[in-house]
């Protein structure tokens, strides 16, 4: 505390002056929206970490089947059930890329030396000769492209339900809803499956029937974010300026939206892929000669105690995806919603 | 209180009604004949079972006979398994599936509410890190996956536990972990938030100005209020665990009635799809019902505002 | 007049995404036995801080006593270990909070949360701390407390739960009793009952209260001195009659400026300019000057130390300095002065 006595010259205590501008001064920086949630996104690691890692996937998805030698589908059946090998990390010995494989007895063997193979499977081949590198990229690359086209057309109707129910209100909005309840009462497993069952698999018979019930959460979470805003001051003022019920939507509550929009298209995107590869198990996936995750890692199941590398694999690329966008999801999600904000 | 479970109870028989009926017409889309082997039937053996089957009939009237069946519960014949009624074919199949999803439900929530509870208590610790890493891993990482991994680490490599099959309490270990990784990262991350949300809250700070100790507060005060909203997961968790048990049944060659669901899928076995189809529906909207009816028992501001009634 | 406890040079900060702020800086006041302290301020002035730190209440993850101590009964409560502050909670030092909707345990019955505190410090068994409950029910005016001992607080009003959470921290007969804005969120009429329920058990369990509030007519009614808050200090701190007919700090005559009474009915109600200081970045000197419409070139450079008004009366304002410029006060409070010009 300073002293009272001590001795301040008479002219301190003329009045100050101040600029009045200058107190209603904002100290941080202005950011718009996308800005400051891109900085949240920044400092969560695993989310940074899983977009690099979705991207690198993604990349290999594209290119992978064309880096190999080999076709996806070329079968060779004198190179069958060959395991992984790749040149330079086939001599670090904890690494599994060497040939070798181990027999029931024990014995460690070259399957590479011993049917005199020149060629190097990377990710090895199946049991019918196929190359397992190509293989599993093209999978991924299927597998991504069913989600990526699913959580797409989800997001499509249920934007476009849940905005037209929650802004027109009324009769519309309760009919809306009933047909909503309806359609949430029903598992989704169950309509997934007879869907397939109908449509008979394919690619886009299992997007189709896996968008049947995926809008609905769209759909209602949108309802809920329009309801809440359509009758906060700048829509007010904007239709009071006579601006038209489309205008309103698209200009106005949409980009509003768009947080929760993509907070959860990327909830929808590992939830179709884990979908796409649960129908591959009980029997309603891709058919042969296609191959997608799924069917990749259910295919790898049957020979697992021989050649585990079959399962391995494939489950480790698909592992990686959804815990990456799960990630991804988690992240955005702290970023984007405003409750989470100081 | 009455009243309304009366009520979600109509709604109940409606909804399968709808899910009944559109099973149906949805089974008589579907290409392909219902026998497996019909390259090798005579015209006239197809007579004598479309006549016994009462496939001959036009769509409606096959419609009325199977509604009418129904609701004498009367889920028809398998075309497949041995002409079995479909009620005597899946009752035997329900038992080891009830036995896996309550193991794994039980198990999986209870490890998941600890971990929870743990993490909230720790925050920001590596405890909290170690249980969050579960909870991603578990949510991200599909049933299969580690049904896969359990059977050839754990069943083969170490040979501890039976690889497949149903035959006593031992099989039931690596199906049931394999199938409550979902349940624990679930109720770990929901429990985490719950006890979070309620630690930060203004009756914890009166628990504490009372004088109560960390123990006191954690679980005297914050577990009971913590653990109300986790009953809300429980309904998606078991649905999670039908869903996942189709697979992991199938995995592990289990007799129940997921593996009997995907085999008839593969036969077209349409009485079997649509017995089962009816069935999961029915223990889906059960199950919602039945943890909606808990929330009330328990919370007492449900409970006694419902009771006022 | 015997003090039972004081604030030495407190000083907290919390850590917080964007830095270190500042929340409290060099509190000093004493409690007197007996008396009712109210501190006022606006939100954010750090008049709750205060109260929790007191209580040792204020969130380990974030926040940092950095200075100063807290002396109650000889003991610095600031170097006290949880364990000790436990039995301190609840039996010396009691606390009512701002919001009765939730401030209770909604899982559980009102006669068990009374129950608590007593069973912990009182070693009483069930039977009696529970006849010490209905006591206590009965005490703060809760008709038929036999039932409603049994009740959930969901079956309570907001009133009734606020008078539960005084019966609560009224179970162990408390030295010092903080009540954190306890009438701010109920209804008007509900806040004189409660306000009469505390002085009238003041007077029959003789305790000392600090009253935290930002409103200034509730000061009046309840308190016997005034510690008047801004930006993490206190600015001027007095008797009632002191703060309310001699203000000194230009922030408390703006306070009292803004405060409607029934002569200044028909004027425009007069509102502080400006918004509190950024304690993230605590302005040079005078953390109220950019607000104040008499500052001066020194209160950009030096904060004002507690310049004394009178053995009771301080307030931290240069314009207290024997060469600063006269000033004039604003009419409302002039006119207060004028209405008892005895106080000096």
């Amino acid at each position: 505390m300073a002293n009272i006595n001590e001795k301040i010259s008479k002219d301190q205590f003329e009045p100050a002056k101040f600029d009045a501008s200058k107190s209603e001064q904002i100290s941080k920086p202005s950011l718009n929206f996308w800005q400051d949630s891109w900085m949240r996104v920044k400092k969560n690691k695993g989310a940074i970490i899983s977009l690099v890692l979705i991207a690198i996937i993604a990349i290999f998805a594209l290119i992978g089947p064309s880096l190999s030698n080999f076709e996806y589908d070329k079968q060779n059946t004198s190179h069958a059930n060959l395991p992984p090998r790749i040149p330079a990390l086939e001599n670090v010995e904890w690494l599994p890329f060497d040939g070798t494989r181990t027999l029931k007895n024990g014995n460690v063997v070259n399957v590479y030396e011993q049917k005199k193979i020149e060629e190097y499977y990377w990710f090895g081949t199946d049991g019918l000769g196929r190359d397992l590198f190509s293989r599993v990229w093209k999978g991924t690359q299927i597998s991504l492209y069913i989600a990526f086209l699913a959580a797409f057309i989800d997001m499509v109707i249920g934007v476009a339900y849940g905005s037209i129910s929650g802004y027109f209100g009324g009769r519309l909005d309760n009919i809306m809803q009933r047909i909503i309840e309806v359609l949430s009462g029903i598992p989704n497993l169950v309509i997934v499956i007879l869907m397939i069952l109908v449509l008979k698999p394919g690619i886009i018979s299992i997007t189709i029937a896996l968008t049947i019930t995926g809008w609905v959460s769209m759909a209602r979470v949108v309802r809920a974010q329009v309801l809440k805003m359509k009758n906060q001051e700048f829509v007010l003022a904007s239709r009071t300026l006579g601006a038209s019920h489309a205008k309103i939507i698209f200009k106005h509550l949409i980009p509003n939206l768009a947080g929760v929009i993509i907070i959860n298209t990327m909830f929808t995107i590992p939830n179709a892929i884990f979908f796409e590869a649960f129908l591959s198990f009980i029997g309603l996936g891709l058919q042969e000669p296609f191959a997608s995750l799924g069917t990749l890692i259910d295919d790898g199941f049957r020979s697992m105690r021989a050649f585990p590398h079959l399962m391995f694999i494939p489950a480790i690329v698909m592992s990686v995806i959804m815990i990456a966008f799960n990630l991804v999801a988690d992240g955005l999600r702290d970023a984007l919603d405003p409750k989470m904000r100081d | 209180m009455v009243k309304y479970i009366g009520q979600r109870i109509f709604y109940m028989f409606i909804t399968l009604f709808i899910i009944a009926s559109v099973t149906f017409f949805l089974m008589k889309l579907i290409p392909g004949s219902p026998y497996a082997n019909a390259a090798k039937l005579q015209p006239e053996q197809v007579e004598i079972m479309n006549e016994k089957y009462g496939l001959n009939k036009t769509v409606p009237e096959q419609y009325v006979i199977y509604i009418s069946n129904l609701v004498k519960g009367d889920l028809g014949t398998s075309f497949q398994f041995g002409n079995q009624p479909v009620t005597d074919l899946l009752a035997a199949r329900i038992g080891p599936s009830a036995q896996l999803g309550f193991q794994a439900m039980l198990f999986g929530s209870l490890i998941g509410i600890l971990l929870g509870i743990v993490a909230a208590l720790k925050q920001n610790t590596w405890v909290d890190y170690g249980s969050t890493f579960i909870a991603v891993i578990g949510k991200s990482i599909p049933s299969f996956v580690f049904a896969g991994l359990l059977q050839y680490y754990v069943g083969v490599k170490l040979g501890w536990f039976p690889v497949a099959f149903w035959k006593g309490p031992e099989y039931t270990v690596l199906p049931t972990i394999a199938l409550s990784m979902f349940p624990i990262a679930i109720a770990a991350r929901f429990m985490r938030t719950e006890m979070i949300d309620v630690l930060g809250s203004d009756y914890i700070t009166l628990a504490k100005a009372k004088g109560a100790n960390f123990f006191e507060i954690a679980f005297k005060h914050a577990l009971r209020n913590a653990l109300i909203p986790v009953i809300t997961v429980l309904g998606p968790l078991a649905v999670g665990l039908m869903t996942g048990s189709l697979v992991i049944e199938k995995i592990f060659g289990i007799p129940g009635l997921g593996e009997q669901f995907v085999k008839s899928i593969n036969v077209n076995d349409y009485s079997v799809i649509m017995g089962t189809t009816l069935l999961f529906s029915f223990l889906f909207i059960f199950i919602i019902l039945v943890v909606d009816i808990l929330y009330g028992i328990i919370d007492p501001r449900i409970r006694l505002a419902g009771g006022k009634k | 007049m015997e003090k039972i406890l004081e604030v030495k040079d407190l000083n907290i900060s919390f850590h917080t995404f964007a830095g270190e702020v500042k929340a409290i800086r060099g509190v000093n006041f004493q409690l007197n036995k007996g008396e009712t302290l109210a501190i006022v301020g606006e939100s954010g002035s750090g008049k709750s801080v205060t109260s929790k730190s007191i209580m040792r209440l204020l969130p380990e993850s974030n926040s940092e006593i950095k200075n100063g101590e807290i002396l109650f009964e000889g003991k610095d409560l600031t170097k006290l270990s949880d364990k000790e502050m436990q039995k301190i909670r609840g039996k010396d030092i009691s606390m009512i909070f701002q919001d009765p909707m939730t401030s209770l345990n909604p899982t559980m019955t009102v006669g068990k949360q009374i129950m608590e505190p007593i069973i912990k410090h009182q070693n009483m068994d069930k039977s009696s701390a529970k006849e010490r409950a209905i006591e206590l029910l009965r005490l703060v005016g809760i008709p038929k407390p036999e039932e409603r001992f049994k009740q959930y607080p969901h079956q309570f009003s907001g009133g009734m739960r606020q008078r539960v959470v005084i019966a609560i921290a009224l179970a162990c007969n408390p030295k010092i009793l903080i009540a954190d804005e306890p009438t701010t969120a109920l209804d008007v009429t509900i806040q004189a009952q409660i306000l009469e329920l505390m002085k009238a058990l003041q007077k029959k369990i003789d305790t000392s209260i600090i009253f935290i509030t930002h409103d200034l007519g509730v000061v009046a009614n309840v308190a016997d001195r005034v510690a008047v808050m801004y930006g993490g200090r206190i600015v001027e701190i007095g008797t009632v009659d002191e703060i309310f007919y001699n203000p000194k700090h230009p922030y408390t005559w703006g306070l009292i400026s803004s405060m409607p009474d029934l002569d200044t009915a028909e004027d425009e109600l007069y509102a502080i300019p400006g918004s509190p200081p950024d304690l993230l970045n605590p302005p040079k000197g005078d953390a109220f000057a950019p607000r104040n419409q008499f500052a001066m070139k020194i209160d950009l450079e030096k904060e004002p130390p507690m310049f004394k008004v009178s053995d009771t009366h301080y307030a931290a304002t240069w314009l207290l300095h024997p060469d600063a410029p006269k000033v004039e006060p604003p009419a409302a409070v002039l006119k207060r002065m004028q209405q008892y010009p005895g106080v000096k």
